[in-house]
Order: C-alpha cells, then sequence, then structure tokens
C-alpha cells in the first residue's frame, strides 16, 4: 500500500491547481471585481508553478489511484502544452477584458478549472476519470464562451457550444457504457486485454460513438460545425484558449485512448482516424478559402491542423506519436502567435475583424507584418519555418506505416491550404493601407515576437523539443 | 409475487411513458413522466437496487422532473403549433426508425462479449451489506478522485451559472439588513411638541 504523499506526488500539478483556484475563489469573492488583477496575476503564477513542478519532476511512470489515474512521459509533455497555452491566454486576455469591461475575477478562475480538467483529461486512466476531466474542461469552456453575455453574438456562441457539446458527451457516455458492458470494466488497460484477442461489434460500437464525441471536442471533420460560429462569436481571448489548450487535450486523450485501451482493434480505430484525418484536411483547406473574418479563418485552419495531427494518431506506432507531439506544440506556438496578432488588431479602441483590415500593414506597422507574415508562413508550412516540420514528421510516420493515400491527401490539402495563409500576407504587403491599428499592450506583442523568434529558430536547435516528443511517445508503448 | 409486481410495474410504466408522448398537454406528460419514474423505482426496487430507487426518486422525480414542470409553465412554448408538421414528416421519422432498428436488429444477431470480459467483470455481492453501505465503501476510497473531481465539476457549474446569470443593477434599492438592525428608537423617532390649535 502505498503513501498517499508518494501518489501525491504524481498528482502535484493537479492539487497545486485544485487547492489554488480555491484560494483564488476566495480572494475574489471578498474582493469583489476590484480584485481582477490580483486574481490574475495570481492565477499566472499557479499555472506557472504547475509547469515548473512538471518540468522539475523526476519521478518514474506510475499510474495511481487505482489506476485512474496515468503520470507518464506523455502526459507530462502534454500537460505542459495545455498549461503553457492555458498561461498565455491568461496573459493575452488583460488588456481584452479590461477595455470590453469583462473584468470579472471569475475568468481566470474558470481558465484554471477548465485547465484542471484538462489534466485530469490528459491522465484519464480509465473511462470515468476521462468523461470526469472531460466535463470539468468542457463545462468551464462553455461559460467561457458565454463570456460577454451582453454580446449576442458571444450568447449564441456559449449556446451552439453548450448544446452541441452535451450532445456529444451523450454520444460519448453512452459509447463508454457500451464499452464497459462489453469490455466488463472500465481502465484502459483492462479493455486492452479483453479485446486482445478480437475485438466484439459491440465494443467497436461504443469505440465509434467515443471516436465521435472526442472528433466533436477537438472539431475534427464532420464534426466540426459548431466551430468557426463559436470561434467567431466568443471573446478573442477565449478563442486563443479553445483553438490551443482544448484541442492539445482532446488530441492527447484520444492518442492515449485508441493506443492504451484499443491496440487489439487497430484496424477498427485506424479506419475512423484515417477517416476523419481525410475529412478534416480538406474541409479546412476548401471551406476556409471563401472566409472573410480572420477568426472564422482561423477556426477552419485549426480543423485542417487537427486533421494533420490525426495523421500522425493514424500510423499508430512510436514515430506517429513523436509525430502527433511535436504537430502539437508546434501548433499550439503558431496559434497563440496568431491570436496575439488577432488581439492587436483594434482600430480607433474597438477590435476589428476582418482580414481587409489588415491591408497595406507593411506600411502601416512594419513588424508586427513581418511576425504575422511569418506565422502565416508556418501555419502554411513552408520550410524553414517549424510549421514544416510539425507537417514533416506526421507525413513521414503515414508514409512510414504504409499509408500513403492518406500522406498524399495531406500534401494535397497543404497546398490548397497554403492559397489562403499566403493571401493574408499578400493583403498585408500589397494591398493599399487600411486605417493604423491603435499601439498593443506590452503581453500582446510579446506573445507575438516571442512565438514569430520560437517559430523561425526551432529548425537551428529543435533538440528539446525533439527529445521531449520521443521520451513522450515512447512512454504510451 | 415478484412477477406480478414486475409486470404491474412494468406495465404502468410503459403505459405511462406512453402518454407522455402522446398527451396534449405539456403538463400532463411531465405528469405521467414522474409516474414513469416512480415505477421505474419500483423496478429497481425489484432487482435489489434500493439505492438506485431512492436516488431515482430524489433527483428526477424531485428535482429534475419538478425543473421540466417549472420550464413547461413559464416558458409559453405552443406545442400545438410545434406538432403542426408532425404528419408530414411522419413517413420521412418512420423510414429513419425503421433503417435504425434495422441495423441495431443486425448487430443483436451478431452480438458477443468479449472473450475476456467474464474476468474483469465484478465480484458479485457480499450478503448482508446494502447497496449503499457498498457504494459509499468504495465511493471515498477507491473512488475518493472521482468524487473529488465530480466536486470540481459542480463547482464549475456553480460558478458558470452566477458568472452568466448574476446582474448588479445600480438603480436598485435593496434591503440592507445591518441598516435595518442599527435602527434605534434614538436616531430614528422624533418627538414633537405640536403646538395646540395651530397645527405642525
Amino acid at each position: 500500500m502505498p503513501f498517499l504523499s508518494e501518489i501525491f506526488q504524481h498528482f502535484l500539478p493537479e492539487t497545486i491547481l485544485a487547492v489554488g483556484v480555491m484560494a483564488l475563489l476566495l480572494i475574489g469573492a471578498w474582493r469583489g471585481d476590484k480584485g481582477f488583477a490580483l486574481v490574475d496575476e495570481l492565477a499566472v503564477a499557479l499555472l506557472g508553478l504547475a509547469i515548473i513542478s512538471i518540468v522539475l519532476s523526476v519521478k518514474p511512470d506510475r499510474s495511481v489511484f487505482d489506476g485512474a489515474f496515468m503520470d507518464d512521459a506523455f502526459a507530462r509533455f502534454m500537460k505542459v502544452l495545455s498549461l503553457g497555452a492555458a498561461l498565455v491566454s491568461i496573459l493575452l486576455s488583460v488588456d481584452y477584458l479590461r477595455r470590453a469591461g469583462l473584468e470579472k475575477f471569475e475568468y481566470p478562475i474558470l481558465i484554471i478549472l477548465s485547465t484542471l480538467g484538462m489534466m485530469l483529461l490528459i491522465s484519464a486512466d480509465n473511462l470515468i476519470a476521462f468523461y470526469l476531466g472531460l466535463e470539468l474542461m468542457s463545462l468551464a469552456l462553455y461559460v467561457m464562451a458565454a463570456f460577454a453575455r451582453e454580446d449576442g453574438r458571444s450568447s449564441e456562441a456559449g449556446l451552439k457550444y453548450f448544446v452541441l457539446g452535451a450532445l456529444s458527451s451523450g454520444m460519448m457516455l453512452y459509447g463508454a457504457s457500451l464499452l464497459y458492458g462489453f469490455a466488463g470494466t472500465v481502465a484502459f488497460s483492462g479493455i486492452a486485454n479483453a479485446v486482445s484477442a478480437s475485438a466484439p461489434i459491440g465494443v467497436v460500437f461504443g469505440l465509434v460513438f467515443v471516436m465521435a464525441g472526442l472528433a466533436f471536442k477537438m472539431s475534427a471533420a464532420p464534426f466540426h460545425m459548431w466551430t468557426p460560429d463559436v470561434y467567431e462569436g466568443a471573446p478573442t481571448p477565449v478563442t486563443a484558449f479553445f483553438a490551443s489548450a482544448a484541442k492539445a487535450a482532446a488530441v492527447a486523450v484520444t492518442v492515449r485512448i485508441v493506443i492504451t485501451a484499443f491496440p487489439g482493434a487497430d484496424q477498427q480505430w485506424r479506419q475512423i482516424i484515417v477517416f476523419l484525418a481525410i475529412a478534416s484536411t480538406l474541409l479546412g483547406s476548401f471551406a476556409a478559402i471563401g472566409q472573410t473574418n480572420i477568426k472564422r479563418l482561423m477556426a477552419y485552419s485549426s480543423i485542417g491542423h487537427m486533421g494533420f495531427a490525426l495523421i500522425g494518431l493514424a500510423a499508430g506506432n512510436e514515430i506517429g506519436i513523436r509525430g502527433v507531439a511535436i504537430y502539437l506544440a508546434i501548433y499550439l506556438v503558431m496559434t497563440l502567435g496568431a491570436f496575439a496578432a488577432i488581439l492587436a488588431m483594434r482600430v480607433d479602441g474597438k477590435s476589428v475583424e476582418n482580414i481587409s483590415d489588415l491591408a497595406g500593414l507593411s506600411r502601416t506597422n512594419g513588424l508586427m507584418a513581418f511576425f504575422l507574415a511569418m506565422l502565416m508562413f508556418s501555419l502554411a508550412g513552408i520550410p524553414p519555418l517549424a510549421g514544416f516540420f510539425a507537417k514533416y514528421y506526421v507525413l513521414l510516420a503515414a508514409v512510414d506505416a504504409g499509408l500513403y493515400p492518406l500522406a498524399v491527401v495531406g500534401v494535397l490539402a497543404s497546398a490548397v491550404a497554403a492559397f489562403y495563409y499566403l493571401r493574408v500576407v499578400k493583403i498585408m504587403y500589397f494591398d493599399e493601407p487600411a486605417p493604423n491599428f491603435d499601439p498593443s499592450p506590452l503581453a500582446v506583442r510579446a506573445v507575438l515576437a516571442l512565438s514569430t523568434i520560437s517559430l523561425l529558430v526551432f529548425w537551428i536547435y529543435p533538440t528539446p523539443v525533439m527529445d521531449a516528443a520521443s521520451v513522450a511517445a515512447k512512454s504510451l508503448f | 409475487m415478484a412477477a406480478v409486481l414486475f409486470y404491474i410495474f412494468a406495465t404502468i410504466m410503459i403505459g405511462s411513458a406512453c402518454v407522455v408522448i402522446f398527451a396534449r398537454n405539456p403538463v400532463h406528460s411531465v405528469l405521467f413522466l414522474i409516474l414513469a419514474f416512480c415505477n421505474g423505482a419500483g423496478l429497481f426496487l425489484l432487482a435489489g437496487a434500493e439505492f438506485l430507487a431512492m436516488i431515482l426518486i430524489v433527483v428526477y422525480v424531485g428535482a429534475v422532473a419538478v425543473l421540466f414542470l417549472f420550464v413547461v409553465m413559464m416558458l409559453d412554448v405552443d406545442f400545438a403549433e410545434l406538432k403542426q408538421g408532425f404528419a408530414k414528416h411522419l413517413p420521412l421519422g418512420l423510414g429513419v426508425g425503421v433503417v435504425v432498428m434495422v441495423e441495431l436488429g443486425l448487430i443483436a444477431i451478431g452480438w458477443q462479449s468479449a472473450p475476456n470480459a467474464s474476468y474483469a467483470a465484478a465480484s458479485p455481492m457480499v450478503a448482508n451489506v446494502s447497496n449503499t453501505a457498498a457504494l459509499g465503501q468504495i465511493l471515498y476510497t477507491k473512488y475518493a478522485v472521482f468524487f473529488e473531481a465530480s466536486a470540481m465539476v459542480l463547482l464549475t457549474a456553480m460558478i458558470g451559472a452566477i458568472v452568466l446569470t448574476l446582474h448588479h443593477r445600480p438603480n436598485v434599492k435593496r434591503q440592507k439588513i445591518s441598516d435595518q438592525n442599527a435602527r434605534t428608537r434614538d436616531n430614528v423617532i422624533e418627538i414633537k411638541k405640536v403646538p395646540f390649535r395651530t397645527g405642525v
């Protein structure tokens, strides 16, 4: 019987967030909305502390709480990504919320609660932990989508996300109940044992439903319908959080479920993942072409990127999972950078969201135009920027696993997607200037600059990310 | 005896479930839903799951159905209008229903549980331990972390409901209990000597 302190070593980052968020709640309740700045800073500190506690830990991989919670290198990698994205989202949000009159102390608290859900989700090693983590994450996200409740579009986004999210949770629960019924256990390792010889139809049935629910959460086509509307309607920093941290957690748990619970049913899940990957990459590249709103463009872009991450998962081997991990890390940096740029788009104190508002940016704000252009090149996957390597590693894994058609579709979709990314660059550099943007706050400029620079220099020194991703992928097999 | 009770509960439950769907008045639907829940609880009792029976009554009848009743009464939903296209869309709906039924039937024919599933299945209950006690014994030990996680989910729901609905309107007069309690006879009552035949 292990000591509780031993177990909590593996549960330390979650404990920090859970205890910390309750302390923040008390501070917020005591100080009211005057305490927003304080709660916000403490929230950043908490997330930072959780990241440090993960990075500095030197523990062996271990499953705690009776097989409910897996603390392995893969979980740690993904948690650092989610926590980092949450931290940056809070930093990006401060100025926006202040200007929009949304300085409520609940905002950072909801972000932390959601992040706590993501961490439970990423570490989930059985169906109950998986579902609870997912609901904790989603419930906070629904509220955040509707956070600007005076704004009709934000309320609409919240309602749409909530109704469709509840539907997908229902499907997933149905699938989970079938899995439990047919495998006789909720533990992923137990399910893997039960289906090691052959996967009965009931298990496959459950797998399909669980996959549908997960595809909804990571907005992979054909379960992406909510994404553009929600991304457009939700306050921009919230959208940044949706597009970064939430996606990382959803992909991470998908990887964990198919790899650890269904190694015996790889034919079955691979079909689903390959279909999701093809549909998402194609939809992400073609549907984005006609968009005029940059947040909608990013929504379709994120659908396409999820498709690419799933290409790596479809390979289903260690190289593939390493590809997924690298892809997510680079994708998060690109997305957060792009949303920092969107947050900087502000004319006469009002946010503007049309791509045409970027026209002639090279002449009015050359540095921002350069950073955004580099981000677009990276999103399009043009070497030597980091976005190219992200795509390279997942496609490499697909080819390695013999999934040639999938790799071909991925390359073609990426070529189509390059069109709309490059169109943004063209508008910035060759069109007649639109009105100047207001000066943006330090945090936004810093995130934009740091993300672009890290994408630019990735090819010189990729070792830390590559090594961490390799270790993470190895821990799953 | 148990069989007779089973058939009584089951018949009433299915019957009231049908009435839920076909009743014209939505309030009647909700009332029959409550009847269906109560009979469901009876079925659980017969199966020896007394905890589930209690929970069904407490949660579904006590909270969920009452919530439905509030929603039905407070929202002005014109159910006659909602049902207008019913006949027109019936063939399509029936078609989809039949397809799903056939598919489920096909799967049911090929139904089998995983070969190793029986090893993993839970062992039967020890005699003399009630359901509730057995659940309590694992809920606060083996599943404590899930219990805590559910608590966080509920906390999130509470914060969310407050954030989205609590309005502080500035021009509303509110009751201030501290002010009320601080009132004494001395600072609120003023005694005036009214002169005779002149008034105040």
